[in-house]
C-alpha cells in the first residue's frame, strides 16, 4: 500500500515521539544538562499529545497492515502520553538538581521513558501480532533499564534483573503462542485470526493452546495471578517515578491491546479460555487484595493493589459486550489518575533522591499534621483506589459492577464485592496512618516548598481531577463513549 | 432550591470550621453550632410551611411537599433528585437537633485538632441529610457511602481505645467501615440489577425512584433484589446477626460519634427500608415479613441479654439500641398504619433517649476517666443532678409511660398484634428485659458502695441544658405526639397501602 500524507498525520503521535527520542539522545551527546533534557522531553510529549487532535479527524484509518489508528487508539495514546508526561515531571523532581539528588547520569532516564512510551503507542494501535510483539518489546526492553536505573541500590538492581528474566520468559511464551496460532489460523492480523477461528466454530486445540500461551505472556506484563510474583519486588525496587510508569502507561498499553485482540477476534475469548480468564480474574482480585493486607511498604502495597485492580478490569473483559468497553475505558482512566497520584506522593516524599525511597508506611505517620496538601492528595488517591464516592475510583468501580450485573457474571461480581471489602481494610490503614496524632514524630524529608515545584502542582491537579471526575463524570463518560470500536471499517489485507 | 441548601449547609459549614481553626480553637465550635442551628431552623421553617399530606403512594406519580431535580450523569439517567415528605422532614429535624448536641457535647471533650474534628462531624451530618433527601438511587448510594469516611475518621482519630488495649479505636473504626462498605456494595449490585432489569424491559436507563416504582419484576428477581437492599439496611440498623460492629464502634467512638451513630445513622437504615425496600419490592417484602419480624424478635432478646452482661456503660447502651431497633423492625414489617407510625415515633424517641444516655456517659467519662461500671458505684452522692437525670433516661429507655419511647413501643405492639399475635406477644415480654438492663445500669453505676468519697464536679449549664432539653422533648413526644404523627401520617399511609396490597395478594395466593 502507498503511504499518503494522511497516513503520516495519523501516525504523528508516534513519529513525534520518535523524533523526540532522537533529539533527546543527540542533545545528551552534545551537552549533558538535566533541565534541558527534561524540557525537551516535555515539549516532545506535549507536541505528540497535541498531534492527536488532527488524528481524530482521520480516524479510523489503517496504516500498513500492522497498525490501525482509530478513536480507541487515540484515547489510549492520549492516556499513555499524559501518564508519561506525569512520570517525566515526577522524575525531574526525583532526580534533583545540582549536587544533591541522584548521583549518576540523570538524563538517560528520560530517553528510556520516551522509548517505552513509544512502545506503548505502537501497542495500542496494533492490530497484527507482529505489531503487538514490536510494541511489547519496545515497551519492555527500556523498562529493564528504567527499573535498574538506581543500580547502586541493591533492590533496584535486583528488581531490574528479575523483571528482565521474567519478562523475557513471558515474551518467549507469547512468541510460541503466536506461532501456534498462526499455524492454525494462517493469519497474523487480529481480524484475520478472528475470521479463521469463527469459521471453524469452536477453536481447535492448537489455536486454544496458542491463545493460552499468549495469555500467559500478556498476563506476565499485566501481573495477573498466578503470573504476579515479580510485581511487589519490582515495584519496591524501581525508583518511584519508574514504578508510576510501570503501573500506569505500561499496563494500560498492554491491556488496550488485549482488549483490541479480543474485540477483533471474539472467538479468541470463547469456550475454555473465557473460563480461564474468569478464574484468573477471581484469583487476582482475592490474592492481590489478601496479600496487600500484610504489607508495611507502600510501594509493595500498591503493587498488590494493582494486581487486584487488573482483576476487576478482567471482569469487564470477560463480559466483553454491552457496557464492557466503556467500563474498561473509564476504569483505566480513573486508575491511571489514581495511581499517578499515589506514586506521585511517594516520589515527592523521596525527592530528591537520597539512596532509598520513602516507602515504609511508618514514614507516613502523622503526615497530615506536617504536610496537609500532600496528605490530602494521598487521601483522595486511597479513597479513589478503594472506590469511595466523591472520587474517580467510585465511577470506575460503578461501571465494572454495572458490567458484571448486566452480563450476569454473579461469581465475578461477588468476588469484586469481597475484594473491595478486603481492599478497604488496607487502604484505610494507609489513610489513618497519615492522620495519626502522636508526639515526637519522625520528620521526613520532602522539601518544604514542595507545592511550588512542578511535580507538586501537577499532583494537586491530579487530586482535583480525581475529585471532579467523581462528582461530575459526564465529560469523561462522553469521551470514552466516542472511543468505541468501529468494527465495520476494519479492512483485512492479505 | 431550599433542599440542596439543606445538604450544602453542613458541608460548607464543615469547611469553614476547618479554615477557622487557624485563628482560634473555639471559633470552629461556634461555626459548627451555628451551622446546625441554621439546619434545624430551616427544618422547622419547612415544617411550618410545607404541606405534609403530600407523600408517595401506590398508583400515579408520587407527590412531595418539596422537590428538586437537576440532571447529573445523563449517560445513566442519573439526576440530583431530592424530595421531602413528612418522614424525611422528621428525620432531618432529628439530624439538626442531634447535630447541635453533638457539637455541644464535644465542647470540652475534644481538644486536639478541633477544626478537623468539626469538619468530619459536619460532613457526616451533611451525608445523612443527603440520604434522607435523595430520591435517585445512585444519589442515595452516593450519600450512603460518603458519610462513612468522616465517621471512620471520627472514631479512628478521636476515639478511645479500650482500657485493656485489646480493641483499639482503629480496629473499631475499620470494622465499622468494612461492614457497612461491603453491605453497601451488595446494595449497589441490587440497585444496578433493578435499573438494568428495568432498562431491558422498558429501554429507559434511569435511577429515578418514581420510575423504578413502576418496574415490573418477576417474583424471584424481586426477592433477590429486595434481599440486596435488606442486607445493607440490616447491617446499619443493626439486625442480629449483622450487629457485631455496633458495640465496638460505640464503645470506641467519642461522645459526638456515639450520639450521631445511635441517634441518626441507625435511623438511615430504618428510613431506607421505609422509603426504598418496601415500596420498590412490596410483594417480596410481604413474603419476607415473617423472617424480618423473627429477626427483629431475636434482636430484641439478644440485645437485651447482652446489654445486661456488659460492664462497659457505652457497650450496654449500644446493645440496648440493638434491642430497640428490633421493635422498629417488627413495627415496619407488620405493615399496619399504627405499627408504622409507632416505628417512626420509636425512631425519634430512641434517637433522643440514646443520644442523651451517650451524652451522660460521656460526661461521666470526663469526670471518672472510665466507662467501666465496676469502677463506678455509689455515684449518686458524689455528683449533683447527673444520676437523677440518668435515671429519667433509663426509665425512658425501658418505655415508661409519659415518654416518647412508650408511645412508640405501644403503637408498634398494638399495630402488630392484629397481624402477628404470637410474635407481638413474645416481643412484649422483651420489655421486661428492657427494664432489667436499664435498671441494672443505674444500679451498678449510681448505687451501691462508693469507691471514694471525693465529690466530683457537678453539671455546668451547658451539660444541663443539653440533657434537660432532650428530656423535655422526650416528655413532649410522650404526652402529645400528635403533631409528629400527623406529619408522618401521609407517608406511612402510602407505605401501608403498598404493603397492604401485597399482603392481600400473598394471602389470596396461598
Amino acid at each position: 500500500m502507498d503511504l499518503t500524507i494522511q497516513h503520516f498525520i495519523a501516525l504523528a503521535p508516534l513519529l513525534i515521539t520518535t523524533v523526540t527520542v532522537v533529539a533527546v539522545m543527540l542533545a545528551i551527546a552534545w551537552r549533558r544538562n538535566h533541565s534541558q533534557t527534561f524540557l525537551l522531553s516535555c515539549a516532545g510529549l506535549n507536541l505528540a499529545l497535541l498531534s492527536i487532535l488532527p488524528v481524530l479527524k482521520l480516524t479510523p484509518i489503517t496504516v500498513t497492515p500492522l497498525l490501525q489508528v482509530d478513536n480507541f487508539a487515540a484515547l489510549y495514546m492520549a492516556l499513555i502520553l499524559v501518564a508519561t508526561l506525569a512520570c517525566v515531571t515526577l522524575a525531574h523532581a526525583y532526580l534533583g538538581d545540582g549536587s544533591s539528588g541522584y548521583p549518576g547520569n540523570r538524563e538517560e532516564l528520560y530517553l528510556l521513558i520516551l522509548m517505552a512510551a513509544l512502545g506503548g503507542l505502537v501497542l495500542v494501535c496494533a492490530q497484527h501480532l507482529a505489531g503487538l510483539f514490536i510494541g511489547l518489546e519496545l515497551l519492555s526492553v527500556p523498562t529493564y533499564g528504567l527499573i535498574a536505573y538506581a543500580f547502586f541500590n541493591k533492590r533496584s538492581l535486583e528488581g531490574g534483573i528479575k523483571y528482565m528474566v521474567l519478562s523475557a520468559a513471558g515474551s518467549a511464551f507469547l512468541l510460541f503462542g503466536m506461532a501456534l496460532l498462526y499455524a492454525d489460523a494462517g493469519s497474523l492480523s487480529f481480524s484475520g485470526i478472528g475470521l479463521a477461528l469463527a469459521a471453524t466454530g469452536v477453536p481447535s486445540a492448537l489455536a486454544q493452546l496458542g491463545l493460552a500461551m499468549m495469555l500467559v505472556g500478556l498476563a506476565f506484563k499485566l501481573s495477573l495471578v498466578p503470573f504476579h510474583l515479580w510485581t511487589p519486588d519490582v515495584y519496591e525496587g524501581a525508583p518511584a517515578p519508574v514504578a508510576a510508569f510501570l503501573a500506569t502507561a505500561s499496563k494500560v498499553a498492554v491491556f488496550a491491546v488485549v482488549v483490541r485482540l479480543f474485540q477483533l477476534s471474539p472467538a479468541a475469548s470463547s469456550g475454555v479460555l473465557s473460563d480461564v480468564l474468569a478464574v484468573i480474574a477471581v484469583a487476582s482480585i482475592l490474592i492481590g487484595n489478601l496479600l496487600a493486607v500484610t504489607q508495611s511498604n507502600l510501594k509493595r502495597l500498591l503493587g498488590y493493589s494493582s494486581i487486584a485492580h487488573f482483576g476487576y478490569l478482567l471482569i469487564a473483559l470477560v463480559a466483553s459486550k454491552g457496557l464492557a468497553l466503556e467500563a474498561i475505558g473509564v476504569y483505566l482512566v480513573t486508575y491511571v489518575i489514581t495511581s499517578l497520584g499515589a506514586f506521585g506522593v511517594i516520589t515527592l516524599m523521596s525527592s530528591p533522591y537520597n539512596g532509598r525511597d520513602a516507602d515504609a508506611l511508618y514514614e507516613y505517620r502523622g503526615l497530615f499534621w506536617r504536610r496537609p496538601y500532600l496528605t490530602a492528595v494521598l487521601t483522595v488517591m486511597m479513597l479513589s483506589l478503594a472506590g469511595i464516592p466523591l472520587t474517580a475510583g467510585f465511577i470506575g468501580k460503578f461501571y465494572i459492577i454495572a458490567t458484571g450485573v448486566e452480563s450476569q457474571l454473579w461469581w465475578l461480581t461477588g468476588a469484586l464485592v469481597i475484594g473491595s471489602a478486603i481492599g478497604v481494610f488496607y487502604y484505610l490503614r494507609v489513610m489513618v496512618t497519615l492522620y495519626l496524632m502522636e508526639k515526637n514524630l519522625r520528620r521526613t524529608d520532602a522539601p518544604l516548598k514542595w507545592e511550588q515545584r512542578t511535580g507538586g502542582v501537577m499532583l494537586l491537579a491530579i487530586a482535583v481531577l480525581a475529585f471532579l471526575l467523581g462528582v461530575y463524570p459526564q465529560p469523561l463518560l462522553e469521551l470514552v463513549q466516542h472511543a468505541g470500536f468501529q468494527l465495520g471499517s476494519v479492512v483485512v489485507k492479505g | 432550591m431550599i433542599l440542596p441548601w439543606l445538604i450544602l449547609i453542613p458541608f460548607i459549614g464543615g469547611l469553614l470550621c476547618w479554615v477557622a481553626e487557624r485563628s482560634s480553637a473555639t471559633l470552629p465550635r461556634w461555626i459548627a453550632l451555628l451551622t446546625m442551628s441554621l439546619e434545624l431552623a430551616l427544618g422547622l421553617w419547612l415544617w411550618a410551611h410545607g404541606d405534609y399530606t403530600l407523600a408517595p403512594a401506590p398508583g400515579g406519580e408520587p407527590a412531595w411537599a418539596y422537590e428538586f431535580k437537576l440532571n447529573w450523569i445523563q449517560r445513566f439517567g442519573i439526576s440530583v433528585h431530592l424530595a421531602l415528605d413528612g418522614l424525611s422532614l422528621l428525620m432531618i429535624l432529628l439530624t439538626g437537633l442531634l447535630g447541635m448536641l453533638s457539637v455541644l457535647c464535644s465542647w470540652k471533650e475534644i481538644q486536639r485538632h478541633v477544626g478537623f474534628f468539626h469538619l468530619n462531624l459536619m460532613w457526616i451530618l451533611g451525608g445523612v441529610v443527603g440520604v434522607f433527601l435523595a430520591l435517585d438511587l445512585f444519589l442515595f448510594f452516593f450519600f450512603w457511602e460518603m458519610m462513612l469516611v468522616p465517621m471512620y475518621f471520627l472514631i479512628a482519630l478521636w476515639g478511645h481505645s479500650s482500657s485493656d488495649g485489646k480493641k483499639t479505636r482503629i480496629y473499631a473504626a475499620t470494622k465499622f467501615f468494612i461492614f457497612t462498605q461491603a453491605s453497601g456494595l451488595i446494595m449497589l449490585v441490587a440497585i444496578l440489577g433493578l435499573v438494568l432489569f428495568n432498562y431491558s424491559n422498558t429501554g429507559v436507563m434511569t435511577f429515578n425512584y418514581s420510575d423504578l416504582l413502576k418496574a415490573k419484576l418477576p417474583e424471584h428477581v424481586e426477592y433477590l433484589l429486595m434481599l440486596g437492599f435488606f442486607i445493607a439496611f440490616a447491617v446499619k440498623l443493626p439486625v442480629v446477626p449483622f450487629h457485631s460492629w455496633l458495640p465496638d464502634a460505640h464503645a470506641q467512638a467519642p461522645t459526638a460519634g456515639s450520639v450521631d451513630l445511635a441517634g441518626i445513622l441507625l435511623k438511615t437504615a430504618a428510613y431506607g427500608i421505609l422509603r426504598f425496600a418496601l415500596p420498590l419490592f412490596p410483594n417480596a417484602s410481604a413474603e419476607f415479613a415473617p423472617i424480618a419480624m423473627t429477626l427483629g424478635l431475636i434482636g430484641i432478646f439478644y440485645g437485651a441479654f447482652l446489654a445486661f452482661a456488659q460492664t462497659d456503660i457505652k457497650r450496654l447502651i449500644a446493645f440496648s439500641s440493638v434491642s430497640h431497633m428490633g421493635f422498629v423492625l417488627i413495627g415496619i414489617y407488620s405493615g399496619t398504619q399504627q405499627a408504622l407510625q409507632g416505628a417512626v415515633v420509636q425512631m425519634l424517641a430512641h434517637g433522643l433517649s440514646a443520644a442523651a444516655l451517650f451524652i451522660l456517659s460521656g460526661q461521666l467519662y470526663e469526670r471518672l476517666h472510665t466507662r467501666d461500671m465496676r469502677e463506678m458505684g455509689g455515684l449518686w452522692s458524689r455528683i449533683a443532678y447527673l444520676p437523677a437525670i440518668s435515671l429519667f433516661f433509663a426509665a425512658a429507655s425501658l418505655g415508661l409511660p409519659g415518654t416518647g419511647n412508650f408511645v412508640g413501643e405501644f403503637l408498634i405492639l398494638l399495630g402488630s398484634f392484629t397481624v402477628a399475635p404470637w410474635i407481638t406477644a413474645v416481643a412484649t415480654s422483651g420489655l421486661v428485659f428492657g427494664s432489667v438492663y436499664s435498671l441494672i445500669m443505674i444500679h451498678r453505676a449510681y448505687f451501691g458502695p462508693s469507691k471514694s468519697d471525693a465529690v466530683l464536679a457537678g453539671m455546668d449549664n451547658r451539660e444541663l441544658i443539653m440533657v434537660l432539653g432532650l428530656a423535655g422533648l422526650l416528655i413532649l413526644l410522650g404526652v402529645y405526639p400528635q403533631p409528629f404523627l400527623d406529619t408522618s401520617a401521609a407517608t406511612m399511609t402510602g407505605v401501608q397501602q403498598w404493603f397492604g396490597t401485597a399482603f392481600t395478594q400473598l394471602a389470596s395466593a396461598r
